[in-house]
């Protein structure tokens, strides 16, 4: 079973989503261990450009696998403040560490955050 | 149609693989990371549990000539424990799976099918017998034999280390050549030097009841070498890296070996050599030899780092279709995006510009020779 720590939130596109989720506040994102272990390796991660604007539940980039390719979606609203600049050259930290140094954006919300799951109904989505 | 369980289902789920249906079976997807699977293979060994493929006993007195009419490849001129690669091809020319056969005796030969056309296969092989009145019976014995390979420069010490008799023998047998070996405990196998990953590479064909032993064998005598068990992720990506076809990608109904690059297996005979009599598909492959192909084989490398998929369009220099991708992936041993497909002759020539398009947008990608990758001689 692959952990889902308590202390994030989820989207049932199976990211994850750090920090307060009022509007303004700058939150982390990036895609959980049972989603990084269905994909397998990741090599290639592409996530969207660092002012971007991304809607909760749209596709924002892609995540690409030796066996597969899987979108990218946005939990939340917002634009786009930071990128995590190492992937490029170790994508494989998304499997590794998916909660840790695999993170992949940082999203400035334009309102509160809406619709995420704790992790204890996450849990009954990832099974 | 019920799942299908190697006898090692439970040696995987012990060991924490994640499981994937595939052609029907429960297989190993992976065991921890397709990557160092893969790396694992190409630098040092490789464990693969392969009982999902198919293992068709062909026997009787006109066995050989048999096949003949039933492949396009001519077996009466294999020598014992030779194996061949095939096809057994329908009327009009198309693949109906691609094979290798072994020969295990003048009058007994083992064709080992894809899983997922190995009942097809075997009524096919029964009919065309038939239809041709000559004396040679099949019999589908897959679930009584696990297949177990070990593949990876590493694989012959490994493997001749696991022998009781016949050491020598693994060490010196050619590529495509099989023995009888003893292994330690007393277990029989037949052991070809035959492969789907481009290294040097045996296959264990091993009675189901002894897989989990022969297994542990190959496990406790590869650990020094670095051998780890492998799941068909990373089978997938050697095999593409190797060039080699896999059947409902790059082989299909739609499509005869000389599309394929493979028509060199279509033996026709040879002008005051060997005699070779008819074959199923022979008219067809004859007219097909002739015309040449419609569309070819290629392979594609890009630069950028979006791979091309299965069934992804290929485009030419005004974003008009001209082709398709079979299989594509990022090639974990060149560390750029890889992919085979069909394209029109004209466009086969490699150095030729293409693109992919990758989901909606256009990816360059450029024609190359295959194989990809070639393990040193």
């Amino acid at each position: 079973m692959a952990s889902i720590p308590e202390e994030l939130k989820y989207s049932k596109e199976h990211e994850w989503v750090a920090g307060e989720l009022t509007s303004g506040s700058v939150v982390t994102v990036g895609i959980t261990a049972h989603a990084s272990e269905a994909l397998g390796d990741v090599v290639f991660a592409e996530p969207p450009a660092v002012g971007a604007t991304v809607t909760a539940g749209d596709v924002c980039g892609e995540l690409e696998s030796t066996k597969a390719v899987s979108e990218l979606f946005s939990p939340v609203t917002g634009t786009i403040v930071e990128v995590n600049e190492a992937l490029e050259n170790e994508p494989e930290s998304i499997n590794a560490e998916p909660y840790g140094s695999g993170w992949i954006f940082k999203v400035e919300l334009s309102g509160a955050a809406e619709g995420l799951l704790d992790a204890a109904a996450y849990a009954e989505v990832s099974e | 149609m019920s799942t299908l369980e190697s006898p090692l289902y439970r040696l995987h789920v012990e060991l924490g693989a994640s499981m994937t249906e595939f052609a029907g079976w429960q297989m190993p997807l992976r065991y921890e990371s397709d990557v160092v699977e893969h790396t694992a293979v190409r630098n040092a060994a490789g464990l693969f549990d392969l009982s999902h493929m198919g293992e068709l006993m062909v026997r009787g007195e006109d066995a050989a000539a048999a096949l003949d009419y039933a492949l396009v490849g001519h077996m009466s001129r294999m020598g014992l424990w030779r194996a061949k690669y095939t096809m057994m091809c329908s009327d009009d020319g198309g693949v109906i799976d691609d094979l290798v056969v072994y020969r295990r005796d003048w009058d007994h030969f083992m064709v080992v099918a894809n899983a997922a056309n190995r009942e097809k296969v075997a009524a096919e092989l029964t009919r065309r017998f038939a239809a041709a009145g000559l004396d040679a019976t099949v019999e589908d014995e897959t679930a009584a034999i696990a297949l177990i390979a070990v593949q990876g420069p590493a694989s012959a010490e490994i493997v001749a280390s696991m022998c009781e008799l016949g050491a020598d023998d693994i060490r010196t047998i050619k590529y495509y050549t099989a023995a009888n070996i003893l292994l330690e405990g007393g277990i029989h196998a037949f052991v070809a030097r035959t492969g789907y990953t481009g290294e040097d590479g045996f296959e264990l064909f091993v009675s189901a009841v002894e897989a989990r032993e022969v297994w542990e064998l190959a496990a406790r005598h590869g650990e020094g070498a670095g051998l780890i068990p492998c799941g068909l992720a990373s089978r997938d990506s050697l095999r593409l890296e190797a060039g080699m076809p896999l059947y409902g990608h790059e082989l299909s109904h739609d499509t005869t070996p000389f599309e394929a690059g493979l028509g060199r297996i279509v033996s026709f005979g040879v002008d005051g050599g060997p005699k070779r009599g008819d074959f199923v598909g022979r008219v067809a492959l004859a007219r097909a030899k002739d015309e040449g192909p419609a569309k070819v084989l290629v392979g594609l490398a890009g630069d950028g780092r979006r791979a091309a998929r299965t069934g992804y369009a290929v485009t030419d220099h005004e974003d008009r279709q001209v082709g398709v991708v079979t299989s594509g992936m990022p090639s974990p041993t060149l560390g750029r995006p890889i992919a085979m497909a069909y394209v029109p002759p004209q466009l086969a020539e490699p150095g030729t510009d293409v693109g992919v398009d990758v989901r909606g947008r256009r990816e360059h990608m450029r024609v190359v020779a295959l194989p990809f990758y070639k393990r040193d001689a």
